[in-house]
């Protein structure tokens, strides 16, 4: 009798919604795995699909938003995404329509207006080494932004990516590339076209301030450093809109 | 370089006819694996940063929609003299190409600054329109400051084998304009076949054209690169046959620097390094320019630019 062959995975990129390989060519070893290893243009093209897939992210509803959210948490639980995890994602999935409410304000204005702020995406995040995919990943795109996430942690993070491919979440919005931080977190750092940086998870020092450097030349927000609770996440990458709004007939 | 040579073709539509139906057909496949085979080509650091000034050098920054304004156009126009106010090495456009109604305001914004004025005329895009309206309206855009034409050809004519009459056409537009250049559209996203965009192509150059153009932009397909390639063919051989030299402009679709240095490369492989050159060869666009900024900070400042540091138009 014959033994069956494995079906073996490669591990590879997740951008704009499709799971190709480095356009390198370059691979690393995880974990007794060939993972597919991020370059400076991977970056590039995961940036384009991000801002691609921002406006139609962020102008869904913050209630489309939560259920797209709810659905990967469905994914997770049963692809077995550890528990703690899953309940990480219905958490913020129940924050999507809600954060409006307890962040925004109706201001107190002595004119015949409303004044109203209320909290807009800031737009593509840069997620470098992040500490905890799920949450990293969750609390950015639950408020409209998109992502681009590097980490070397590549068996998880494509596990993680598999789950978000198959939760109706639109290509673009997360975007995972497996490498190395030192070598990709600098072509996001300095990109004209990424809106802010999540450090928060970065372990290592030297890199986390020169990036921080590179990223003040565009005035992007950064967050840094640890510890930050859930709501600290997602208000870092979101901006209070204020509107002024004629009041009467 | 030979003397001037007159191709005595025209005579009538049959003698006419029989040239264009004579010249060699288009390997349809070849030319497409042509061109794809150039497109591979890789062109890095310093020829890249060559390649990208002359393409902006190159780029007719074009506006042509029903909402174009007064003010839209004047924007454009200073965005056509200085594509990047940050940036002092960065050369101005070839020129600017909007309507005949909004030449007068672009004429006014561009005085003095080297870079040309094209109008679309001849009833743009359909070309559907009585002789007598479409010389009027060249003689207008002329006299209100254009000093380029961008005329389309009457497909339905070309189609229905009266070559004769596109001919005279061609012909009647190019003494209208005087002075003006004149760049011929030959709209080959509605002609079919390969072989009818080298026919039409001879056909514009017997005529008088000083440039041959793809497309209006408000057909799809628009340019694409193995019908440049045929053009560029066409424009070569017509220089060999009768001294004259003839310029190429592929417009619409071309959105990338990427797509922009594949053309360049084409025009350097299959009409030769003379066409390099903004003088014979043009690009029709408006989001290429930015995209070319782009490419253009990324090589000197050494990070990725983003399009909200650009203007949007």
């Amino acid at each position: 009798m014959t033994s069956r062959i494995e079906v073996r995975k490669t591990l590879k990129l997740y951008i704009g919604g499709a799971f190709p390989r480095s356009e390198s060519g370059r691979t690393f070893e995880v974990d007794g795995h060939n993972a597919a290893l991020a370059s400076r243009k991977d970056a590039r093209d995961a940036v384009l699909a991000a801002r691609a897939a921002f406006g139609k992210w962020t102008g869904a509803t913050a209630y489309n938003r939560g259920q797209i959210l709810y659905r990967a948490a469905e994914m997770g639980e049963s692809r077995g995404v550890g528990a703690s995890d899953v309940d990480r994602l219905v958490w913020y999935a129940g924050w999507a329509d809600k954060i409006a409410q307890v962040i925004g304000n109706a201001n107190p204005v002595a004119g015949p207006y409303f004044n109203l702020s209320s909290p807009e995406p800031t737009g593509v995040v840069g997620v470098i080494g992040p500490s905890d995919l799920v949450e990293a990943i969750a609390s950015v795109i639950v408020t409209g932004n998109t992502c681009v996430v590097v980490t070397p942690r590549a068996v998880e993070a494509v596990f993680l990516a598999e789950v978000f491919a198959t939760s109706d979440l639109p290509g673009g919005v997360v975007n995972i590339l497996t490498g190395y931080p030192k070598e990709v977190g600098p072509w996001l750092a300095s990109h004209d076209d990424v809106n802010a940086l999540d450090l928060s998870g970065l372990d290592d020092a030297e890199l986390a301030k020169s990036l921080e450097e590179a990223a003040s030349d565009t005035l992007k927000r950064v967050l840094r450093p640890l510890p930050v609770t859930g709501m600290q996440r997602m208000t870092a990458f979101l901006e209070t809109k204020t509107v002024w709004h004629p009041k009467g007939v | 370089m030979t003397a001037v040579v007159d191709l005595d073709v025209t005579g009538s539509n049959e003698e006419l006819r029989r040239f264009l139906h004579g010249l060699p057909g288009v390997d349809q496949v070849g030319a497409d694996a042509r061109a794809a085979q150039l497109g591979t080509r890789s062109i890095k650091t310093t020829a890249k940063a060559w390649a990208i000034d002359l393409a902006i050098r190159m780029v007719d920054l074009t506006t042509l929609e029903g909402a174009d304004t007064p003010g839209k156009v004047k924007a454009l126009c200073a965005k056509a003299k200085r594509p990047d106010p940050a940036d002092r090495s960065c050369p101005p456009v070839a020129a600017v190409c909007v309507y005949p109604s909004l030449v007068p305001v672009a004429a006014e914004a561009l005085r003095g600054s080297g870079v040309h004025l094209a109008s679309v005329a001849t009833a743009f895009p359909s070309g559907q329109a009585p002789l007598a309206v479409k010389l009027e309206d060249t003689r207008a855009a002329v006299a209100a400051g254009a000093d380029e034409v961008d005329m389309v050809i009457s497909r339905g004519e070309f189609l229905s084998g009266r070559y004769l009459a596109v001919f005279d056409e061609i012909k009647a537009v190019k003494e209208a304009c005087g002075e003006a250049h004149l760049k011929v559209i030959l709209e080959t996203g509605e002609l079919v076949t390969y072989d009818n965009v080298r026919r039409a192509s001879w056909l514009a150059m017997l005529a008088g054209a000083d440039f041959i153009k793809t497309s209006t932009g408000k057909v799809s397909p628009a340019a694409t690169l193995p019908v440049t390639l045929i053009m560029l063919e066409a424009v070569r051989d017509f220089e060999q046959e009768t001294g004259r030299k003839v310029g190429v402009k592929p417009a619409g679709g071309i959105r990338t620097t990427k797509d922009a240095i594949k053309y360049l490369v084409t025009v350097n492989e299959v009409a030769g390094e003379g066409w390099l050159d903004p003088d014979w060869f043009r690009f029709g666009a408006s989001t290429l320019l930015n995209d070319l900024l782009m490419q253009r900070t990324r090589l000197k400042t050494g990070h990725y630019a983003g399009p909200d540091y650009f203007t949007l138009d």
